[in-house]
């Protein structure tokens, strides 16, 4: 399904790209001189398995969408979309399955499950982790919900709440499994060297599905650089690399690397034609800036037109992105920061607290970064770029 | 993981993948949501132009994906959409698409209907572009959407409206979050609607070339008079220049007064619908009545009494005055406040003309150029153009640039 859904992505990309470059401003309408002028191409072909496989559930919730198993097959199916492919509107397609429920103030648990994981995408936490609580009040062996439940307290830096949801979690799923998401939370709280060792031994592990290796490995990655092991962690993301799975955050993570070693060559290569989503333009953009390549204004005006329309439908979800578009391609400190700030308030995961130390800085606005440097204080966090950049801020007056 | 979530994960994933591989796209999309991994969610772009009237015009961008999801475009099956393709289903395209939007002016729904489709390309793809004719009863004071395009296949949608009316533009996102949406369209004060009828009216003196004709003809002899020759019975002789300007002034003043009490009349008379005539009859009486003004300063026929040819073809121009009038749109709340703005307007451009022709005349009167040049062979040019303008206007012609 993932290989068959990315060809089409990267033609897509490069007509974007190649588009945007030729049409700065939008093109007038025209009309096509010949039948046979393809105007769209669509993420799969109709007779693609995994199309079909969609089909078959869509026309089976069509014929009853009344019914819970065949509304929550869909929905969850939609889902996985998302996970492969990082396209919002499978977000919509599933919440239309679940429309009779949608709205319930107490639907059935599994209706509460998806709801959850389709209202994060959207940042709505406080809703999310209401769902998934009630969820759990009535089926408390429900993995996926525990599972949710830790990303979310993550991202919320709640991380008392993240080590219970771990513990419930551990009993339900096996060792694996139960020692990666230890991990996850020790790593940033500090005992990363632990979590370091404990994700190596459990990735060498026979029989690890890819997924879960590619995750582990990211993981393992991020950590080692944050511990200040660079050639460790290079060596971790390119196993997961090696995997072949596409995998946005993977390679978003990867070009972050590369950027902060001063290699932003490699980034190009690396992100040449990898999908259409904002985070990777904004790394093709960085690495095209900091490498002075002939692209790097019509990445810059591609993305800027991405956070236009993005502003216009009232969607708020890009602000960490933003913040980084506005500090180191446009040079707008203010608004960098003012976005970075709202971010902060939202989401403290370690690069949502980079992003604001970075603001602050530029801002020379020690009071900015308050929360950021507190919060660095009381989880304990090993990273080496964290710390020095919060000591530059700390010599602020 | 219960026993009925195992069972779904297992039906759904395949036997094989189960628990595990449900957990781990869990553990999978933490990255994605702190990074918030996104292509553009779906936008419709819908443009509305708001004008005097009360038909209006739009534009609504949809795209091709979005169609394809709903009620499907690739034919053949093989990933791609054709412009073939779409172009077999603009009729069903257009009637989706207008069955999901509904416009209501002033409590009154109005129709919609798509032009002929074309392709645009946004930052995201191809969409199709849809040329709206939207028709209400009247020109619209507030406007009301209803908007559910894809609300059943995908709640997160949004259209992205730009909804223009008196030069001023608004945004809004219509979507599910807001189904029905109202806004105000004619939120000028009623001075500012004053002001903006009196603009029209100096604007409309100014560019009607057959009322300022008609004014100049009977004002090029106003800097003198036809001497009355004694005999039986007396006769007027040749057109004398007056000694003072007073003398002027006064005859100017009475034509003008005539002339704008009399289009005053008709045109309120119009605009009240209490009187009204079909306008080819008008707009040919009005030419006529330059032709007869401009002649009448070559061969004499009305000497001192001009300021009741003005009073009478007056009556005549302001039924002019009330089709552009009327063109321009009527506030109903505010009829009167237009009238008179309108009015005083047209006034206020008149004497601004005045002004500048009255001392020029009066500095001229005595030479050669003013008494052959200007009176006769203007007069004679003048009634030439509006000859031109009768044939036009009573016989439907179209002679003339202007």
């Amino acid at each position: 399904m993932r290989a068959v859904l990315n060809r089409p992505h990267l033609i897509c990309l490069v007509a974007l790209v190649v588009g945007a470059a030729a049409f700065p401003a939008w093109a007038a309408p025209f009309t096509p001189t010949t039948d046979g002028q393809v105007l769209e191409r669509l993420p799969a072909r109709a007779s693609d398995p995994a199309a079909r496989e969609l089909q078959a559930l869509r026309q089976a919730w069509r014929a009853q969408p009344q019914d819970l198993g065949a509304a929550t097959r869909l929905a969850e199916r939609y889902f996985d979309e998302v996970a492969a492919t990082g396209d919002p509107r499978f977000i919509g397609y599933a919440q239309a399955a679940l429309q009779p429920w949608w709205s319930l103030p107490a639907p059935p648990p599994a209706v509460r499950v998806l709801r959850a994981m389709l209202m994060q995408f959207d940042h709505q936490f406080e809703p999310a982790l209401a769902d998934l609580a009630a969820a759990l009040v009535a089926e408390p062996a429900n993995a996926q919900a525990w599972a949710w439940q830790l990303a979310i307290q993550l991202v919320r830096a709640d991380y008392a709440g993240a080590r219970l949801s771990c513990q419930r979690l551990q009993a339900l799923v096996p060792p694996l499994l139960g020692a990666a998401c230890q991990a996850q939370v020790d790593a940033i709280t500090g005992r990363a060297p632990a979590a370091a060792a404990a994700l190596r031994s459990a990735l060498q592990l026979a029989d690890v599905p890819p997924a879960q290796r590619l995750w582990s490995l990211t993981r393992l990655a991020e950590t080692e650089e944050r511990l200040g092991r660079f050639a460790q962690a290079e060596a971790a993301f390119r196993q997961a690399l090696a995997l072949g799975l596409p995998d946005v955050y993977l390679l978003a993570a990867t070009a972050d690397f590369l950027l902060d070693r001063g290699r932003p060559a490699e980034v190009l290569s690396l992100l040449q034609g990898q999908g259409r989503a904002d985070v990777l333009l904004l790394r093709q953009a960085l690495a095209a800036q900091a490498s002075q390549h002939a692209s790097a204004q019509a990445l810059a005006g591609e993305l800027a037109a991405r956070f236009d329309a993005a502003r216009q439908r009232g969607d708020t979800s890009h602000r960490k992105e933003e913040a980084r578009f506005l500090l180191d391609l446009r040079g707008d400190v203010p608004g960098a920061l003012k976005l970075a700030r709202e971010n902060w308030a939202e989401q403290r995961e370690p690069a949502d607290a980079r992003t604001l130390l970075q603001a602050a800085w530029a801002a020379r606005d020690r009071s900015a970064a308050e929360p950021v440097l507190q919060w660095l204080a009381s989880s304990g966090i090993e990273s080496v770029a964290l710390r020095s950049l919060a000591a530059q801020v700390q010599g602020l007056r | 993981m219960g026993a009925a979530a195992v069972a779904i994960a297992a039906a759904v994933l395949g036997v094989c993948r189960g628990v595990w591989r449900a957990l781990a796209l869990a553990l999978l999309l933490l990255g994605a949501t702190a990074s918030a991994v996104a292509h553009k969610p779906s936008d419709s772009y819908l443009q509305l132009t708001v004008g005097d009237s009360a038909q209006f015009t739009g534009q609504w961008d949809i795209h091709l994906r979005d169609l394809d999801f709903a009620i499907g475009l690739d034919a053949d099956g093989d990933g791609q959409i054709t412009w073939g393709e779409l172009r077999a289903r603009h009729k069903e395209i257009a009637a989706y698409a207008t069955a999901r939007l509904a416009v209501v002016a002033d409590g009154t729904a109005c129709t919609l209907r798509v032009g002929t489709q074309q392709v645009d390309e946004h930052t995201d793809g191809a969409y199709t572009v849809l040329p709206l004719q939207v028709a209400c009863a009247a020109r619209p004071q507030a406007l009301k959407l209803q908007y559910t395009l894809f609300a059943d296949t995908d709640p997160k949608h949004r259209g992205l409206l730009k909804l223009t009316a008196q030069g001023a533009t608004r945004t809004a996102i219509l979507g599910p979050q807001a189904p029905v949406q109202d806004f105000v369209l004619h939120q000028a004060s009623a001075w500012q609607q004053f002001v903006d009828y009196l603009r029209d009216g100096v604007w409309h003196i100014w560019i009607g070339f057959d009322h300022i004709l008609f004014l100049l003809s009977l004002l090029l002899p106003a800097v003198g008079s036809w001497a009355l020759l004694m005999g039986t019975p007396p006769r007027h002789g040749p057109w004398q220049p007056v000694s003072r300007f007073a003398t002027a002034f006064w005859d100017v003043l009475r034509i003008v007064t005539a002339f704008t009490v009399a289009h005053s009349i008709t045109l309120s008379l119009a605009t009240l619908g209490l009187v009204s005539l079909p306008s080819r009859l008008v707009e040919s009486a009005i030419a006529a009545s330059v032709v007869l003004a401009a002649l009448n300063n070559v061969w004499p026929l009305f000497h001192s009494r001009r300021w009741m040819v003005a009073f009478v073809f007056g009556l005549v121009h302001g039924f002019g005055f009330a089709s552009v009038l009327a063109d321009l749109g009527l506030p109903q709340d505010t009829l009167v406040l237009a009238l008179l703005g309108f009015n005083l307007g047209v006034e206020g451009g008149q004497l601004a003309i005045v002004a500048v022709f009255l001392p020029v005349a009066f500095a001229l009167r005595r030479t050669w150029f003013y008494r052959r040049a200007v009176l006769v062979g203007g007069s004679l040019l003048i009634a030439l153009i509006a000859a031109a303008w009768l044939a036009e206007r009573a016989l439907d012609l179209k002679l003339m640039p202007f």
